[in-house]
C-alpha cells in the first residue's frame, strides 16, 4: 500500500482565509431560499388576484421607495469602496470611515422606511378589520408588503450592527476587525441590497407602467 | 477509572460542567447533542407508546380524540425535528467529520456550539408548548386548520421549530465549509469517506431547504396572529400554497434523515465484509443525485390536493427517477457483500437491517408515487408504514449502527457484544411486527390519525401494538448496556474492528486536537482485503 505522508499538521480551524468568505456565501444561499418562500407567495398572489395587487401597489409611496432605493444602492457602493480600500495599504485608513458611512446610510433607509410604515398605518393600509381598500387581493398584497419589507428591515438591522461594530473596531485597531470580516460583512450587505432591488419593482411598480 | 495512566483525551480535558457547556470541541458538542436527542427520543417514544396502547382496542378508551391528536402531533414534531434531523448529522457527523478529514475541528467551532444552544432552545420551546397543553395539528401544520381553527399552542410550537431550524442551517453551513477547506492536503474529493459525502449532501439540503420552512412557519404565525390572508381563502389566500412551501422543505428533509444513514452504512458494510465498497464513484454521485432530485419531488405529497394533473404527472415521474440512485446504492451495498468475509457484529446487524428495511420503505414509496394507487392509499396506514420504514427502519437503525460502530472510538470502551446483538435483533423483529401490519391496514383502508377504528382492524392493530412493545425493549436495552459500558466496558483499543478511515488512526478516545501526529491519508479509500489479519475482539 502506498501512502502519502503529511508534512503539515491538519489545518488550524478557523484560520483558513477562504473559510469565512465561503461560510458567508453558504449563509447567503440559505437566506436566498428564506426570501424565496416569500417570492413564491408573491407569485401566487399576484397571478391569482392581479386587480387587487395593482390596487394595493398603487397605494405604496413610490417617491419614498425610490429615494430609499437610491440610498441603499449608495450604501452598497460605499461598502464596496471599503473593501477596495482595504486591499490597498495606502488607502486603508478610509475603510473605517466608509463602513461608518454605509451603516449611516442604512440607518437613513430604515428611518425613511419607518416614516413610510407610519403613514401606511394611518391610512389603514395595515391588514385588519379596518383595512382601507376593498378590492379582493389588496389586503393580501399589503400583508406580503409588510412581511417582506419587515423581514428586509430585520436583515438591515443586523447588517447595520455588524458594519458599525467593524467600523468602531477598525478605528480602535482591534484584531478581530480584520479584512476577512470586512469582506464578509460587505457580502452580506450587498445581499440585503440585492433583495431590495427585487422588492422595489415588485412592490412599488406593479401597475405604474400604464 | 485508570485514565491517569493514559494520555489525556478530549473527555479528560476539563471535568467541570462549564468545560462542557462552553466547549468548542466538536467531539464534546457531539456528546452534548447525543444526550439532548436521546432525551427527546424517549419523550417522542413515550407519545408513540401511548398511541399504540390506545390502538390495541377498537374503542377510543384510553385517551380522548383531542388527546390522541395531541399525542401524534407531539410524536411527529419531536421525532422529526428534535431527533431524526439532528441525529446522525449532529451527533455522529459532528464527532466524525473533522476526524475523517484529518482536521482539528470544524471550520467554525463557536458556531457549532451556538447550533447546539439553538437546538436546545428550540426543543425547550416545543416542549413547553407540549406541557402547556400541546398542539393538535399534526406535524404538518396544514392550513387552514392550523391558522383558523386549531385552539392549541400552534405559534409556540412553530417558534420552537423555527429556532431549531437555524440550528440545522448553521450545522449544515459549518459542514460544507469544513469539507471544502479543512480536508487534509492529500485528501481529494474522491478520497472522502462516503459518510463525509453524505454529510456534504445533507448539509446542502439543510442549508437550502430549511430556510423555506423557516419562512413558512413565520407566515403561519403571522396568519394566525394577524389574519393576514396569505393562506386564508377568505382574503384570496390559498391553503395549498402552504402545502407547497411546507413540502418544499419537508420532502428534502426526508433525505436529511436518510442520506446520513446511507453514509453510516457505507462505512460499516465494507468493514465487516472486509471488501472495498463496490462502485465508490457511483455511490458518491448517487448521494448527490438523491439530494438534488429530492428537491423536485415535493408535489407527490399533494396528489389528492387538487393540483393539476400535469403537475402530478411530473412529480410522479421525478419521484420514480429519485428511486434510481437509491437503488444504485442498495445494489452497491449488496455487491460489496459478495464474496466478502462477513462478520455479524452488532453494527453490521443494524446495517444489514437498514438495507432490507430501507429497500421495503423505498419500494413502497414507489407505490405511493403512482398516481392512481396513491388516491386509494393517501392518508391511510400504508403511508404511515411507508415512512416509518424509511425513518425508523432506515434512519434509526443506521443511527444505532453508527452509535455502536464508533462507540469504542468515542468512549474508549467496548459495548457488550452479546447484548448488542440481542438488542439489534429485538429492534429488527419489533420494528417489522409494529409496522408491517400497518401496510396491510392501509391497503384495507384504515385511515391514519383516528383514535378509534372498526373492529375488523383489531387483529393487525394488536400485532402492531405488540411489536411496539418489543421495539421499546429493543431501544431501552442499549440505553442500559451502553451506560454500563462507560464504567465497566472493556478498553477498546484504537481500532477494534480493523476499520479503515482516518478516525481510526488516532487514539480512542481521541485527544482534544484529534491527532497526536498528522494522520497518513492512504492512497486508496476503503482499502479492505479479505485475507488481511484483523483484530479479534475477545468475547
Amino acid at each position: 500500500m502506498t501512502a502519502t505522508t503529511l508534512t503539515d499538521a491538519p489545518t488550524e480551524p478557523g484560520l483558513d482565509p477562504d473559510a469565512g468568505k465561503l461560510g458567508m456565501w453558504v449563509f447567503l444561499a440559505s437566506e436566498l431560499l428564506f426570501f424565496g418562500g416569500l417570492f413564491a407567495a408573491y407569485l401566487y398572489g399576484r397571478s391569482h388576484l392581479p386587480a387587487g395587487w395593482a390596487e394595493g401597489s398603487r397605494h405604496t409611496d413610490v417617491l419614498l421607495g425610490t429615494v430609499n432605493t437610491a440610498v441603499l444602492l449608495t450604501s452598497s457602493a460605499a461598502v464596496a469602496l471599503a473593501v477596495a480600500c482595504e486591499e490597498e495599504p495606502r488607502r486603508r485608513r478610509w475603510t473605517a470611515r466608509l463602513l461608518a458611512l454605509t451603516a449611516a446610510l442604512g440607518v437613513a433607509f430604515l428611518v425613511l422606511k419607518g416614516l413610510e410604515w407610519h403613514a401606511e398605518w394611518r391610512e389603514h393600509l395595515v391588514p385588519g378589520p379596518a383595512f382601507a381598500l376593498h378590492v379582493a387581493g389588496a389586503q393580501q398584497f399589503f400583508a406580503l408588503y409588510f412581511v417582506m419589507t419587515g423581514l428586509h428591515g430585520v436583515h438591515m438591522v443586523g447588517g447595520i450592527a455588524a458594519l458599525a461594530l467593524l467600523a468602531r473596531g477598525r478605528s480602535h485597531r482591534r484584531a478581530w476587525a480584520s479584512a476577512r470580516h470586512v469582506e464578509a460583512a460587505a457580502l452580506y450587505w450587498h445581499f440585503v441590497d440585492v433583495v431590495w432591488i427585487f422588492l422595489y419593482p415588485l412592490l412599488y411598480l406593479v401597475s405604474r407602467h400604464g | 477509572m485508570t485514565t491517569d495512566t493514559l494520555p489525556a483525551s478530549y473527555l479528560d480535558d476539563g471535568l467541570t460542567l462549564r468545560s462542557w457547556l462552553a466547549t468548542t470541541d466538536h467531539k464534546r458538542i457531539a456528546i452534548l447533542y447525543a444526550l439532548a436527542i436521546t432525551a427527546f427520543f424517549f419523550v417522542g417514544g413515550a407519545a408513540a407508546t401511548i398511541i399504540r396502547m390506545e390502538l390495541a382496542t377498537p374503542a377510543g378508551d384510553l385517551v380522548s380524540d383531542d388527546g390522541y391528536d395531541k399525542l401524534f402531533t407531539a410524536h411527529g414534531v419531536i421525532m422529526v425535528w428534535l431527533f431524526l434531523i439532528p441525529s446522525i448529522p449532529s451527533v455522529l457527523g459532528n464527532f466524525l467529520l473533522p476526524l475523517m478529514l484529518g482536521a482539528k475541528d470544524l471550520a467554525f467551532p463557536r458556531l457549532n456550539l451556538l447550533s447546539w444552544y439553538l437546538y436546545v432552545a428550540g426543543g425547550l420551546l416545543t416542549l413547553e408548548a407540549l406541557l402547556l397543553g400541546g398542539v393538535d395539528t399534526g406535524w404538518t401544520f396544514y392550513t387552514p386548520y392550523s391558522t383558523m381553527f386549531s385552539n392549541t399552542y400552534v405559534v409556540l410550537t412553530l417558534v420552537g421549530v423555527f429556532v431549531t431550524g437555524f440550528s440545522s442551517i448553521l450545522t449544515g453551513l459549518n459542514f460544507i465549509v469544513t469539507i471544502h477547506t479543512l480536508r487534509a492536503p492529500a485528501m481529494g474529493w474522491f478520497k472522502l469517506p462516503l459518510f463525509a459525502w453524505a454529510m456534504y449532501a445533507t448539509s446542502l439540503i439543510l442549508v437550502l431547504a430549511t430556510p423555506v420552512l423557516a419562512i413558512t412557519t413565520l407566515l403561519v404565525c403571522a396568519e394566525r396572529l394577524f389574519q393576514i390572508g396569505i393562506f386564508d381563502p377568505a382574503f384570496g389566500g390559498d391553503p395549498l400554497l402552504f402545502q407547497h412551501l411546507f413540502w418544499f422543505y419537508s420532502h428534502p428533509a426526508v433525505y436529511v434523515m436518510v442520506l446520513p444513514a446511507m453514509g453510516v452504512v457505507s462505512e460499516i458494510i465494507p468493514c465487516f465484509a472486509r471488501r472495498p465498497v463496490f462502485g465508490y464513484d457511483s455511490m458518491a454521485y448517487a448521494i448527490l443525485a438523491i439530494a438534488s432530485v429530492g428537491f423536485l419531488v415535493w408535489g407527490h405529497h399533494m396528489f389528492v390536493s387538487g393540483q393539476s394533473l400535469a403537475a402530478s404527472m411530473t412529480f410522479s415521474l421525478l419521484s420514480f427517477i429519485v428511486a434510481i440512485p437509491s437503488a444504485i446504492k442498495v445494489f452497491n451495498w449488496t455487491a460489496t457483500l459478495y464474496k466478502g468475509s462477513i462478520r455479524f457484529d452488532a453494527p453490521m446487524l443494524y446495517a444489514l437491517g437498514f438495507v432490507g428495511l430501507f429497500t421495503i420503505g423505498g419500494l413502497t414509496g414507489l407505490f405511493l408515487a403512482s398516481l392512481a394507487l396513491d388516491v386509494h392509499l393517501t392518508d391511510t396506514y400504508f403511508v404511515v408504514a411507508h415512512f416509518h420504514y424509511i425513518m425508523v427502519g432506515g434512519s434509526v437503525m443506521a443511527y444505532f449502527a453508527g452509535l455502536h460502530f464508533w462507540w469504542p472510538k468515542a468512549t474508549g470502551r467496548m459495548y457488550p457484544e452479546v447484548w448488542a446483538r440481542i438488542a439489534a435483533v429485538l429492534v429488527f423483529i419489533g420494528f417489522n411486527l409494529t409496522f408491517f401490519p400497518q401496510f396491510l391496514l392501509g391497503m384495507e383502508g384504515m385511515p391514519r390519525r383516528y383514535h378509534a377504528y372498526p373492529p375488523q382492524f383489531q387483529v393487525l392493530n394488536l400485532l402492531s401494538s405488540a411489536g411496539a412493545g418489543v421495539l421499546a425493549i429493543g431501544y431501552l436495552t442499549p440505553l442500559v448496556y451502553l451506560a454500563w459500558s462507560l464504567a465497566r466496558g472493556k478498553a477498546a483499543g484504537d481500532n477494534p474492528f480493523g476499520a479503515k478511515g482516518l478516525e481510526w488512526e488516532t487514539r480512542s478516545p481521541p485527544p482534544t486536537h484529534n491527532f497526536d501526529t498528522p494522520p497518513v491519508v492512504p492512497a486508496k479509500v476503503y482499502d479492505y482485503h479479505a485475507d488481511e489479519p484483523e483484530p479479534e475482539p475477545a468475547p
